[in-house]
């Protein structure tokens, strides 16, 4: 008869959770391989420095839909994070535990958790169509703050919070003041965790692609100013594989948006070992 | 001579809970005072009430007089940050920011306004003479603070304290989480620094309040039961507590 010992119940467990790791690990492979190697074929330099030609056949590159990339995210990064940062300080270091507070801290959770796409309508409602933005990268880029705000502050939140409350104490008892300690000591040391925040935020940014429908528009043509409207990577893939047969280009461009997340990704587990490590005093 | 510091008829609550009950004790200037009881009898509590640092709990509330040079330093016009700067502390676990060794020394004065190099250069280099850590660190300055030993640390403390110049140095148990060796040294610290500073030390170590301090206060839940010279207090202790507690039968 078979006899269940801790210790054959120990290697069972291990073996299970061995497996688990290992499925997720081949998932991510085959995605990310799949899509490299049918969009290797449609890729060249001229893909990269060409725009768009637009129609039913999806011929030309992408130029047009990198440089309205660029101005997407960089635009939504300078919206998010002045406002995040500023609002996750607030809540951890100035908050008082009150009702008004936790009603917040409720809000921003509650946030997190609305689908994408409802924040596209309230951004066309608003800016779109009350503000007069129109469909544009400005439009697109205070949607996507609105989206990721809550994202950002729980980001820098938790970052805030994993500095010991003895660098606080310390900091004040040698008199300074409580903006002197946050400035000087605590956001020092929680900036490689908000950094990976901000990153991560990025990477939404890039993909996104929902809100961004009913927000951006989706001309190809090279954006002139924050007011035109425009495509991102990502809308632009989404535009190839529903509105064109050119399904190679699509491969080709969701490979482009790949690599640059996956980059994105390794910048952000750079900084966040380096953290670790001049936490723990090894700089 | 008039003692540095003075409590007067001082009590301590967090929220109901009373932690300090009528207290009257005083810190003569230029000595060490040390207040020794068992765990939760509100020695802390009694010593960050001497910088403010309560201030920072919730639901803390004090009654009665802290009195520095005379001057109540719970009136309402009082200056919470000045006052901190006149009072130092050094705390239980060495807690050095993640900053290079000059950095944590200079972080002081450079709040204070300090930005010449040189001034700067200066003050770090006199503070780490002071506590006894310069020769150990001279070579390595902008190494990080965190990368030092526990006893090395705790002495940067120190010095992070020395360099904003203060009258009044608090240590809250500051040898706890040392070797031996770490502890003698700061015991040895503290003898030079009280040539030019008022100390207040909590412990619950008997022979190192014996051993360090000239004057000694004993506090069990909340009363202070005996305060006099160290000498008496552990040689002919007047209440039956006190005896108790230093002969070790119980805490």
């Amino acid at each position: 008869m078979l006899k269940f010992t801790s210790r054959s119940t120990q290697k069972v467990a291990f073996s299970l959770l061995w497996t688990a790791g290992i499925i997720t690990l081949l998932i991510l492979l085959l995605i990310i391989g799949y899509i490299i190697i049918r969009g290797l074929p449609g890729f060249s330099w001229d893909f990269l420095f060409t725009p768009p030609a637009g129609g039913l056949a999806g011929d030309g590159g992408i130029s047009s839909t990198i440089v309205t990339t660029l101005y997407l995210v960089g635009l939504t990064l300078l919206i998010l994070v002045p406002v995040g940062i500023g609002a996750a300080i607030y809540l951890v270091e100035y908050a008082p535990d009150n009702r008004l507070t936790r009603f917040i801290r409720y809000g921003v959770q509650t946030l997190a958790g609305v689908p994408s796409i409802l924040f596209g309508l309230f951004g066309f409602a608003l800016f779109v169509t009350v503000l007069h933005f129109r469909f544009s990268i400005l439009s697109g880029a205070l949607t996507l703050a609105c989206l990721l705000l809550p994202v950002l502050i729980t980001a820098t939140e938790e970052a805030l919070k994993t500095v010991p409350r003895s660098y606080r104490a310390g900091a004040m008892a040698l008199g300074a003041t409580k903006w002197q300690s946050i400035t000087h000591v605590i956001l020092p040391a929680a900036l490689p965790g908000i950094a990976t925040g901000v990153i991560l935020c990025a990477g939404r940014a890039l993909g996104e692609t929902a809100c961004l429908y009913v927000t951006m528009g989706g001309s190809a043509a090279m954006p002139d100013s924050l007011l035109s409207g425009g495509r991102s990577l990502a809308l632009h893939v989404f535009y190839l594989a529903t509105e064109t047969n050119a399904i190679d280009k699509a491969m080709a461009t969701a490979a482009v948006l790949i690599v640059i997340i996956v980059g994105l990704n390794a910048l952000t587990n750079f900084i966040s070992r380096r953290f670790q490590k001049r936490m723990s005093g090894g700089v | 001579m008039d003692p540095k510091i003075k409590i007067r008829g001082v009590n301590f609550f967090y929220h109901k809970h009373q932690v300090l009950k009528n207290i009257n004790m005083d810190f003569p200037e230029r000595q060490i005072t040390a207040i020794i009881g068992p765990s939760g009898c509100g020695k802390s509590t009694l010593l960050r009430a001497l910088n403010r640092m309560n201030d920072i709990v919730s639901g803390a509330r004090l009654e009665g007089a802290v009195l520095l040079d005379n001057e109540n330093i719970y009136s309402p016009n009082l200056d919470v940050v000045n006052l901190r700067k006149r009072v130092g502390m050094v705390f239980q676990q060495p807690n050095p920011f993640p900053k290079s060794i000059f950095d944590n020394v200079a972080f002081g004065p450079r709040m204070l306004g300090t930005t010449a190099q040189s001034r700067l250069d200066e003050v770090v280099e006199k503070s780490l003479r002071q506590a006894a850590l310069w020769d150990e660190v001279k070579d390595n300055l902008h190494k990080s603070g965190l990368a030092l030993s526990g006893g090395q640390q705790q002495r940067l403390c120190i010095a992070r304290v020395l360099a904003i110049e203060p009258e009044v140095i608090l240590m809250d148990e500051p040898c706890s989480a040392l070797d031996p060796v770490s502890t003698m040294r700061i015991e040895e610290l503290m003898q030079e620094l009280k040539q030019n500073y008022t100390i207040a030390i909590v412990t619950h170590n008997m022979q190192q309040a014996a051993r360090a301090s000239d004057w000694t206060g004993f506090l069990l839940t909340g009363d202070l039961v005996e305060y006099g010279r160290t000498g008496e207090i552990f040689s002919r202790p007047r209440d039956k507590r006190t005896e108790d507690y230093i002969t070790g039968r119980f805490g």
